[in-house]
């Protein structure tokens, strides 16, 4: 059985100029073990599908779908409570700006501390040994001192380490990563990416990476979905993908990678797509 | 070829002030750096953040002086610390900033923002700016329906088009871009690098582009610098530089840029396979 699975996923926002549908129609499923990359441009609904997973929507959104389920739970129905037991715990989320989502006021420690009391119920010794355990983990030195540490102390690398600390705490068993090393250098980047990697290949969780970045994908991914404008374009494994697309978006994402350049100019996404309408693409 | 831009050793110092607990300190942000571009060519400067680049940056554009250390710009010396800045330079050196929706006045209207460096640095009559930010507006990709329009109306990538055009006002010989497409989504990047790659072949531009995004570099730039802490390690031609690294600095940021070609993501799943 799958871990996350989705059907037909629907999420509207409630504008002043009348209902927009951020996502349309989008369904995917992820196992354990296993790294599911999601893939788009800005607006192309890949961030909202997965909040709409965690319940984090604002209320101007409704969301419907035929299904969404999280190891057997019915995601749809759940009451609040129950829901703000499984949050946090069993599915975990990393969010772009590591240095944003941390909390200015409190001490790095206590925000991990925090998490483990609340899902936990550890007692004070015990949240301290394991942040201490957690910061080691995910390799940020000295984790005993850097513990009492505001966010602002630390560079957007440590800071990403911390979130990534903070959403292992309790060994989730699906750990959404929202466009996890955007913000950060391409050396961290990769640090960040192999640590993610690793974890995720040791604790045997589910791993959903959501990118803009095709060069993420192709480092991490197990396997694919390319989202446009809401829909879902294309679901491959990774060496399919980037072998034989089979959408034209997918192709002219492809081709619009500066490193795939052949001559001196790049083609567009937009030469590429609007020959074919992008509703009857590939997928 | 004559040299639109030329540095030579150029180095700057921040000096930051002590506080009750903190004595004073000096940041060397620049460490005596060098290079030079010729007319029609693009530069590209490559490092981490906190490296020096946008400091260097904004010594080229005029904004900062030098603490020591020559700049030449079209052959002529200029030191904006001694002599201030004429409108004949900030006429020839203009610059295009990171992120597009900070680089614009909310308040003021796109004509506006493309009339006003020919308002401040020319006394060209209303009728004859107007003209002219309306050609603009074609130049790089935008309407004459665009002209009384706010930034909040435009996405990203027009928006980094509006700011490229407001750069372009002047005629300027040297343009500095100072990551002017990281903030863009991938299909947007490739429009905007290909404006880019127009405008240069159409006005004899010269780029010098700042980046952290080698797969752009190795696609715009005819030479490289990689800056390191505030120094040059690594400075040469783009196709010397890629295909043969010297510094270890620069191999490491090789070995971090995400591959996306076949064979890499075929070598990584064998090797997840047999792990």
């Amino acid at each position: 059985m799958a871990l996350l699975d989705i059907q037909n996923l629907v999420v509207e926002f409630q504008t002043a100029s009348g209902p927009f549908r951020a996502v349309d129609g989008v369904s995917l499923h992820i196992d354990e073990r296993e790294v599911l990359a999601i893939v788009g441009e800005s607006g192309s609904g890949k961030s909202v599908s997965m909040l709409a997973v965690m319940g984090l929507l604002p209320w101007t959104a409704t969301v419907t779908a035929d299904r969404m389920t999280f190891n057997g739970r019915d995601l749809l129905k759940i009451s609040p409570a129950d829901r703000r037991k499984i949050i946090g715990k069993d599915i975990a989320m990393i969010f772009q700006e590591p240095i944003a989502s941390l909390n200015p006021c409190f001490t790095v420690g206590f925000q991990i501390e925090e998490v483990l009391r609340f899902h936990m119920g550890m007692d004070k010794a015990q949240r301290r040994a394991r942040a201490i355990e957690l910061f080691k983990q995910v390799g940020i030195p000295d984790p005993a001192d850097r513990l009492n540490s505001f966010p602002h102390q630390m560079s957007g690398g440590q800071c990403q380490r911390v979130m990534i600390a903070m959403a292992i705490a309790c060994n989730p068993k699906l750990l959404i990563a929202d466009e996890p090393t955007t913000a950060l250098d391409v050396t961290i980047q990769k640090q960040i990416l192999d640590l993610l990697v690793s974890l995720q290949a040791k604790y045997g969780m589910g791993l959903i990476m959501i990118t803009h970045n095709m060069g993420v994908v192709a480092e991490t991914a197990d396997r694919v979905i390319v989202q446009y404008k809401g829909r879902k374009m294309e679901e491959a494994d990774v060496l399919s993908l980037f072998e034989s697309p089979k959408s034209n978006y997918t192709r002219a994402l492809l081709s619009a990678l500066p490193e795939n350049a052949v001559g001196d100019r790049l083609p567009t996404v937009s030469d590429m797509l609007f020959e074919a309408a992008p509703s009857g693409a590939g997928a | 070829m004559t040299k639109v831009v030329e540095g030579k050793d150029i180095k700057r110092d921040y000096h930051v002030g002590g506080g009750l607990f903190r004595g004073a300190r000096t940041v060397h942000a620049v460490k005596g750096v060098s290079f030079s571009v010729e007319k029609g060519k693009t530069l590209a400067i490559v490092g981490e953040s906190g490296c020096g680049k946008s400091t260097l940056a904004r010594i080229i554009t005029l904004i900062d002086p030098a603490t020591s250390g020559e700049l030449f710009i079209d052959g002529n010396k200029v030191d904006i610390a001694r002599d201030g800045l004429t409108k004949e330079m900030r006429r020839k050196v203009q610059i295009v900033f990171q992120n597009p929706y900070g680089s614009l006045n909310p308040r003021q209207k796109i004509g506006d923002v493309l009339g006003e460096p020919l308002l401040i640095n020319t006394d060209k009559p209303a009728e004859e700016r107007r003209d002219l930010a309306m050609k603009m507006l074609k130049k790089v990709g935008l309407g004459p329906e665009h002209y009384n329009r706010y930034p909040h109306m435009f996405s990203g990538g027009q928006r980094q088009r509006i700011a490229i055009a407001r750069a372009l006002m002047l005629n300027p010989s040297l343009l500095v871009l100072d990551e002017p497409v990281s903030a863009l989504d991938l299909s947007v990047q490739a429009q905007v690098l290909n404006l880019l790659a127009d405008l240069q072949d159409e006005f004899q531009l010269t780029y010098v582009f700042i980046s952290h995004d080698l797969s752009v570099v190795r696609y715009i730039a005819d030479d490289v610098m990689v800056m390191y802490f505030g120094e040059a390690v690594e400075y040469g031609p783009r196709d010397e530089v890629f295909s043969d690294p010297k510094h270890a600095y620069t191999k490491t940021l090789f070995a971090a840029t995400p591959r996306a070609d076949i064979a890499s993501i075929k070598a990584r799943l064998a090797k997840k396979k047999a792990a």
